[in-house]
């Protein structure tokens, strides 16, 4: 298991910019297409299963967080990331979707692959299918990020990340099968069932 | 040799605002309760969306349509750089931003401030950094518009920044200030970031160099996303 280094300020050289809040006019960056990762394939789609992702977004006091803007970013089926020097892929699982009046969101995806944990040096350790989601809103001064998996994985048992999560509170972060090819994973901000959000 | 990718540094508490931030009444029901689980980094975070030209066509003169009809206000040539932590350029990046018009209003259904929309200003880019990290867009200087928070409560001037960095991790959306702006003393969100050097790194500077003789002042607001850590994390097993 990686172990993070304590926090502290660099020594020496910048300090990252400050996060500031999305605030509720974000919509001007919302282009709806860009929810579908698979929209430059036209019906010659690259191998791998099609799916729906879905969910809604509820706050402390259980009201749907209609003016959110959600990100995912996962490997692809075959469990690869870009190469950070690379060009753009032809399929890459970065997508984003606002949320409706509802709290809900909607992706169409292709399922990712397991994927490597750091690098070719432990290229046998391999992380469970995931999906990283990060939210941003009005009244979220940082992004709020955590991660999907799917229901009935085998590797979710060793997986590094979702084995640190006390096993009570690890099924806020597993989506469920409801409908062909369509899995459901609901967030909620703060309160009773909160999603367990990760600092990343 | 180790082929391990590092992550990246964790942030400096006191230079990012947190998420429960009592003048900052949105806040109130939408920060989480729980301590957030602290993850290392793997390729999920390491690795990020590439971005090409291509796909993601630039708009880097927010104040011309295309059929050349002119957005009301001061136009402003906003440009800086993207660096990471240990001052290396961002290349490629790409700077998505938003923002009132000159009236102080967004284009936008949501968005019922009093003043008059603008049929030539959109009020969305999208510019890439260059090999130096540098990137440079033409707008109109935003208006002050008001919100609800607390009684009489203004927003100062502000653009709104997206920037995709090389690894999810670095993912950021931020605001620039103007310099001299009055509001921004009495501003919840700028004031909700601790460090006041941290705070006034958003706002940018005004800059003759940028400034184009007999066409527009010119700001420059540069950034920096998270630096990588400086040696792998290792696996103490
Ligand atoms: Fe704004």
């Amino acid at each position: 298991m990686p172990t993070p280094t304590p926090e502290a300020a660099p020594a020496q050289g910048l300090v990252a910019s400050a996060h500031q809040t999305a605030g509720p006019y974000w919509h001007l960056v919302d282009f709806p297409e860009w929810a579908d990762t698979t929209r430059h394939f036209g019906d010659r789609l690259p191998p791998g299963e099609r799916i729906v992702l879905t969910g809604r977004i509820t706050d402390g006091a259980g009201a749907a967080v209609a003016d959110a803007m959600v990100e995912i970013w996962h490997a692809d089926p075959m469990g690869e990331y870009p190469d950070p020097n690379g060009p753009e892929k032809e399929f890459q699982g970065y997508g984003r979707c606002a949320t409706q009046a509802d709290g809900s969101f909607r992706f169409v995806t292709l399922k990712p692959g397991p994927s490597p944990l750091d690098g070719e040096a432990r290229a046998n350790l391999r992380q469970a299918p995931h999906v990283a989601l990060a939210v941003f809103a009005r009244g979220l001064l940082t992004h709020l990020c955590t991660r999907l998996y799917f229901e009935g994985e085998p590797l979710n048992e060793t997986d590094p990340v979702l084995n640190t999560v006390p096993p009570e509170r690890r099924g806020t972060l597993i989506a469920r099968p409801t409908g062909p090819g369509t899995w459901t994973l609901d967030l909620r901000l703060q309160g009773e069932g909160e999603t367990v959000w990760m600092e990343i | 040799m180790s082929n391990i990718i590092p992550g990246y540094r964790r942030p400096d508490r006191l230079s990012q605002p947190p998420y429960d931030s009592a003048g900052y009444g949105s806040t109130r029901l939408r920060h989480p309760q729980q301590p957030p689980l602290r993850l290392p980094h793997t390729r999920t975070e390491t690795s990020a969306p590439r971005f090409s030209p291509q796909r993601y066509a630039p708009r880097t003169d927010l104040t011309v349509q295309a059929d050349g009809s002119a957005a009301m206000g001061e136009r402003i040539i906003v440009g800086g750089r993207v660096l990471d932590e240990d001052a290396r350029p961002v290349r490629n990046a790409m700077v998505e931003i938003w923002q009132a018009n000159a009236a102080g209003r967004y284009n936008h259904p949501g968005d019922d401030h009093d003043a008059p929309l603008d049929p030539n200003f959109q009020g969305m880019g999208r510019v890439f950094t260059d090999q130096d990290g540098c990137y440079r867009f033409v707008t109109i200087r935003p208006g002050a518009y008001p919100w609800r928070n607390h009684k009489n409560a203004w927003r100062p001037n502000h653009i709104h920044y997206s920037v995709f960095g090389d690894g999810f991790a670095q993912r950021m959306i931020t605001q620039m200030y103007f310099p001299g702006d009055p509001l921004l003393a009495l501003d919840p969100i700028f004031h909700a970031i601790p460090d006041e050097a941290a705070r006034n790194r958003l706002v940018a500077t005004f800059d003759l160099e940028l400034t184009r003789p007999e066409w527009a002042l010119g700001y420059r607001f540069d950034l920096v996303l998270r630096g990588r850590e400086a040696t792998p994390m290792e696996d103490h097993h």
